[in-house]
C-alpha cells in the first residue's frame, strides 16, 4: 500500500480553504485558529516526543518564553512585536541548548523530571516577577504589526493561522523521509544502532530539543498576539500535559495524528467549559485509556486497522 | 540568628518529612516496577482530604484517620490492576503517560466530589507551641517526625528480618530471578503500590494541620517528594528519606535566607544541579547496560 | 601492516577483569573468527574495539591510528560496522530505511534542505532507497523489501542488520554471532553470505559458536577464555591445539 503521504495535507489545505465560509459565527473561526495553532505546536513537539523518543514535560515552558517576550519586551522597553518573536525563539534556543547536553546524557525518568523542573521554574518566574509580567494576572499584548500593516482579528489571523499548518504539515512530512529524519527515528529505535552507523546521538538529540524549543516559543509569540492577552496559565504544568496528550493520542510519530489529537483536545474543553473538574478526569482517563489500549494513538491504530482490511 | 536559623529549620525537617515519605512511596515503587509512579502526590493529598471528609462526615477522628489510609492504598491498588499490571514492559514514555493519567484522574474526581476549597484537620495534640532556643516548634511537627521515623523503621524491619519483605526485595533485584524461586511478582508489585500510597497518606494526613490541603496539593507534594528520591538516588529507600529531608530543608532556608517568592522553585532547581553533575543521586550506585 | 592491531588490551568491570591483556592483529581481506566458550569475553572485546566499552589499558590501532576509546560514530567514520548479538533493529521502521539508514554517513544530513524538500536531496534518497533494496537482495531478503521491520522473523532480522552494516560501506566488519538462534538451514545460509561478504573485500571478524561454520570460513581464529588469550592461529593449528582441546573443542571437533 503506497500511498502518496501527502494526500492528507491537501485534504487539510481543502478543508482550511473552504472552512471560513462554512463556518457559522466568529466563536467557531476563534475554534478553528486554536486549533491550527495547537497543531503547529503539537507537531513541533512530535518531532522530539514520536520520532526522535525523547520525553519533555516542560514544553509549555518555551511557550510561556515566546508568548512573554511578545508582551513584556513591546510593553515595557517598546521593541517591535517582530524583534521581540526573535529574541523569544533565541532566548528559548538559548536555554534549550543550554540544559540539553547535560539533560540528554540522562535516560528515562530523569530526562522527564528535568524538562518537568524546567518548565515549573518558567512558570513560577512569570508568576513571580509581577512588575514585569503582570503575575498571576496576566498582562495584555499589543498586536502584531508588519512594515506598518497591523495584524488583528479572526480574518488575518484565520489565514496566517492556516498557512503556519499547512507548511508545517509539509515541511514534517519532508523531514520524516530524510536522511535527517531518518537518523531521528532511528535514534529512537535503538541508540546503540544509529551510534555504529556514525549518528553522533548527542548532537542529534540536542538539535532537535533546540529545535522545538524556538519552535514552541515562535508559537507562544502567535497565541499571545492572536489572544492579545497572556496569563501564566499558558506556561503551566498541566498545558505541557495537555500537549503530550495531544501527541500521544494523535498518534506518536504521525504526522497527521498530530493534527487529529490537536483538534480533538482543542475541542474537548470548550465541550467541558462549566465542568473543569470532570475536564481534568477525562483528560486523565483519556491518556490511560489511549496508552493502554491504543499505545500507537489513533491515526497509526485506525490506518494499521484499514491497511489489514484489504 | 540562631532562633531564625532553628526556625526554618524546624519547618524545613517537618515539611521535608512529608517529602521523606513520599519520596519512600516512589521508590518503593520504582524497585518493584521500575515505574515512577507521578501519582503518589495524589495519594499524598488523598490522605489529607480524606481524613477531613471522614471526620467532618461525623466519624471519630481515629477512624476517620484509618480510612484515610486504607482508601488511598485501596486506590493504589486499583491503580495498579488497571493501569500498571496491563502494560508491563511498555516504553517508559508510555508508563510515566499512564500514571500522570492516574493523578489527573484522582485529582479531577477530588475536585469535583470534595470541592475546590482549602481544608484543616485539628493538631493531634494541641496547638500550643513549644519554645526551644528562641525558635518556635508545633507539636504536630513532633507528629510528623515521630510517625515518619517509626514508619522508616517498620520498612527497614519488614525488608530485612521478615520473608515478605524480603521477597519485595529480591523482585527489585531481579524480577524473573524472583519468579523462579516462587515469588508472586504479581502481589509483590500490588503491594509496593497499597504500602506507597498508605505511607503517602500519611504523610498527607499528618502534615494537614500544619500546611492545610486542598485538591491540588498533590502535585507539588509529589514531585517535591520525587526530587528528594532522585537527590538520595532513586531506588535507595534511606537515601530516599534523606533526599527528601534534604529537599524540605534547603527549600526553608532558601524561603528564609534568599526569597519566599521563589519558594516553590527551589526544589526543582535543586534537580536540575543534581542531574547535571550527579544524577546517581547521594547514595545511589554506578550501572552499566549490558549490549 | 595489519589493518586492526590490538595490544594487551584490558578492561575491568569493578573487580570483574572481563578481557585481560589481548593481542592480536587482524590483516585487511582475510576472515577472522573470535571463538571460546560463554563469558570469555568475546562480546566484550567487540565492544571494546567497537567503541560501546572504554579500555582500562591497551591500545587498538586501525590501519596505524590509535582507536580505543573512540566512539562508535566515530568508527564508523573510519570505516567499521557491526552487528549485535542482541538484534538492535529500529523496529519502528520499515526494513529498507534501517538499511538506508546504514548509509547515514554518505548523506547530506541538512534538515532545512530535508525540510524543504531540496530537489538534490530527494534525487539522492531515491538512488539510495534503489540501493537499499539491492543490499536487501544481497542478503537474501528481496521478499520483505515493502515489509516493517517489526512484521519480520528473527532470522530474516539477523540479516538485515548485516544489510545495514553493509549499507555502511566498511572497509571492516564485525558480526557478533551471526548464526546464533538460527536453525541449521539458516545456518547455512548465512555461513554463504559471510562468504559473499568477505569475497566482496570487506575484512571479516567474527564470533560464533557453531563450529563448523568457523571452520568454514575463516582464515584465522582467535582462541578466548576466561578473558585471556589461549591461542590464535589457523583453523588447523588451533583444532590441534591440546589447551584448545581441552577448554572448549572437545563437544565439537
Amino acid at each position: 500500500m503506497k500511498n502518496n503521504p501527502f494526500i492528507g495535507l491537501y485534504i487539510i489545505m481543502a478543508v482550511l480553504l473552504v472552512l471560513p465560509f462554512v463556518l457559522p459565527n466568529s466563536f467557531y473561526v476563534d475554534l478553528a485558529i486554536r486549533m491550527a495553532i495547537n497543531a503547529v505546536i503539537v507537531l513541533g513537539l512530535n518531532l522530539l516526543i514520536g520520532f526522535a523518543g525523547q520525553i519533555s514535560l516542560g514544553h509549555a515552558g518555551f511557550l510561556g518564553i515566546g508568548a512573554y517576550a511578545s508582551a513584556v519586551l513591546p510593553t515595557h522597553l517598546g521593541w517591535h512585536p517582530l524583534l521581540a518573536m526573535v529574541a523569544g525563539a533565541l532566548a528559548a534556543g538559548l536555554l534549550a541548548a543550554v540544559l540539553a547536553r547535560p539533560i540528554f546524557k540522562l535516560k528515562g525518568h530523569y530526562l522527564a523530571m528535568a524538562t518537568l523542573g524546567l518548565g515549573i521554574i518558567i512558570n513560577i518566574v512569570v508568576r513571580t516577577e509581577a512588575a514585569w509580567t503582570g503575575g498571576p494576572d496576566g498582562m495584555p499584548v499589543p498586536a502584531f504589526s508588519l512594515a506598518g500593516f497591523e495584524i488583528s482579528g479572526d480574518k488575518h489571523w484565520y489565514w496566517i493561522a492556516a498557512v503556519l499548518l499547512s507548511v508545517s504539515v509539509w515541511a514534517s512530512l519532508n523531514l520524516i523521509d530524510s536522511p535527517f529524519g531518518r537518523a531521528l527515528r532511528a535514534l529512537h529505535g535503538s541508540e546503540v544502532a544509529s551510534k555504529v552507523v556514525g549518528v553522533d546521538v548527542l548532537r542529534y538529540k540536542v538539535a532537535i530539543f533546540v529545535m522545538s524549543a524556538m519552535f514552541a516559543s515562535i508559537m507562544g509569540s502567535v497565541t499571545a498576539h492572536y489572544v492579545g492577552f497572556v496569563t501564566p496559565n499558558l506556561a503551566d504544568f498541566f498545558h505541557s500535559i495537555e500537549l503530550v496528550t495531544m501527541v500521544v493520542i494523535g498518534g506518536m510519530a504521525s504526522v497527521y495524528g498530530s493534527v487529529v489529537g490537536a483538534v480533538l483536545l482543542t475541542a474537548l474543553p470548550q465541550a467541558l467549559t462549566s465542568f473543569e473538574g470532570w475536564e481534568t478526569v477525562v483528560f486523565g482517563s483519556i491518556l490511560m485509556l489511549c496508552m493502554i489500549f491504543m499505545p500507537k494513538g489513533l491515526v497509526p491504530t485506525l490506518a494499521a486497522k484499514f491497511g489489514k482490511g484489504e | 540568628m540562631l532562633a531564625e536559623f532553628l526556625q526554618f529549620l524546624f519547618s524545613g525537617i517537618t515539611v521535608g518529612a512529608t517529602y521523606a515519605l513520599a519520596a519512600l512511596g516512589f521508590t518503593l515503587i520504582y524497585n518493584a516496577s521500575n515505574v515512577i509512579n507521578f501519582a503518589q502526590g495524589e495519594f499524598i493529598m488523598l490522605g489529607g482530604m480524606l481524613a477531613v471528609f471522614f471526620s467532618q462526615a461525623g466519624l471519630p477522628l481515629p477512624v476517620a484517620l484509618a480510612l484515610a489510609i486504607a482508601v488511598p492504598a485501596l486506590v493504589g491498588i486499583v491503580v495498579e490492576k488497571l493501569a500498571i499490571e496491563p502494560v508491563k514492559g511498555a516504553e517508559t514514555v508510555t508508563l510515566i503517560i499512564i500514571t500522570i493519567g492516574a493523578s489527573l484522574v484522582i485529582r479531577g474526581l477530588v475536585q469535583v466530589w470534595l470541592g475546590k476549597g482549602t481544608f484543616s484537620l485539628p493538631a493531634f495534640s494541641g496547638d500550643v507551641p513549644l519554645h526551644f532556643m528562641g525558635a518556635t516548634l508545633m507539636p504536630q511537627s513532633l507528629w510528623v517526625l515521630g510517625v515518619t521515623a517509626v514508619v522508616v523503621v517498620a520498612l527497614w524491619y519488614f525488608f530485612n528480618h521478615t520473608l515478605h519483605g524480603k521477597a519485595m526485595l529480591a523482585t527489585s533485584h531481579n524480577r524473573t530471578a524472583a519468579e523462579l524461586v516462587g515469588i508472586n511478582t504479581n502481589w509483590v508489585l500490588l503491594m509496593s503500590f497499597a504500602m506507597s500510597a498508605a505511607i503517602g497518606a500519611m504523610g498527607g494526613i499528618l502534615v494537614t494541620p500544619i500546611t492545610l490541603t486542598s485538591y491540588d496539593v498533590g502535585i507539588m507534594l509529589g514531585l517535591k517528594g520525587f526530587v528528594g528520591a532522585v537527590v538520595g538516588g532513586l531506588g535507595n529507600g534511606l537515601g530516599a528519606v534523606f533526599g527528601g529531608l534534604l529537599v524540605g530543608v534547603l527549600e526553608a532556608f532558601g524561603a528564609g535566607y534568599i526569597s519566599s517568592a521563589y519558594k516553590d522553585a527551589m526544589p526543582f532547581v535543586l534537580i536540575l544541579l543534581i542531574l547535571f553533575f550527579m544524577p546517581r543521586g547521594l547514595f545511589g550506585g554506578k550501572s552499566t547496560d549490558r549490549v | 601492516m595489519a589493518l586492526l592491531e590490538v595490544k594487551d588490551l584490558s578492561i575491568h568491570f569493578g573487580g570483574v577483569k572481563a578481557v585481560q591483556n589481548v593481542s592480536f592483529s587482524i590483516d585487511a581481506g582475510i576472515v577472522y573468527a573470535v571463538i571460546g566458550p560463554n563469558g570469555a569475553g568475546k562480546t566484550t572485546l567487540f565492544n571494546l574495539i567497537t567503541g560501546i566499552y572504554t579500555p582500562t589499558t591497551g591500545t587498538i590501532t586501525l590501519d596505524g591510528e590509535s582507536i580505543g576509546g573512540k566512539a562508535p560514530d566515530e568508527l564508523a567514520r573510519r570505516g567499521m560496522a557491526r552487528t549485535f548479538q542482541n538484534l538492535q533493529i529500529c523496529m519502528n521502521m520499515n526494513a529498507i530505511e534501517n538499511v538506508m539508514v546504514g548509509a547515514h554517513l554518505r548523506l547530506d544530513r541538512n534538515l532545512f534542505k530535508a525540510a524543504l524538500r531540496w530537489p538534490a536531496l530527494r534525487a539522492k534518497d531515491k538512488d539510495l532507497h534503489a540501493e537499499a533494496a539491492e543490499l536487501m537482495r544481497f542478503v537474501g531478503l528481496g521478499a520483505y523489501i515493502n515489509a516493517r521491520a517489526d512484521s519480520m522473523p528473527y532470522g530474516a532480522l539477523k540479516r538485515l542488520e548485516i544489510a545495514r552494516a553493509l549499507a555502511m560501506k566498511p572497509r571492516m566488519i564485525f558480526l557478533d554471532e551471526p548464526a546464533a538462534g538460527l536453525n541449521p538451514k539458516e545456518t547455512i545460509e548465512v555461513d554463504a553470505l559471510v562468504r559473499k561478504v568477505a569475497d566482496s573485500g570487506v575484512t571479516v571478524v567474527l564470533v560464533e559458536h557453531d563450529m563448523k561454520m568457523v571452520m568454514n570460513l575463516s582464515d584465522r581464529i582467535l582462541v578466548l577464555d576466561y578473558g585471556k588469550k589461549l591461542t590464535e592461529g589457523t583453523g588447523a593449528e588451533v583444532r590441534r591445539n591440546p589447551d584448545v582441546i581441552a577448554a572448549y573443542l572437545g563437544a565439537h571437533a
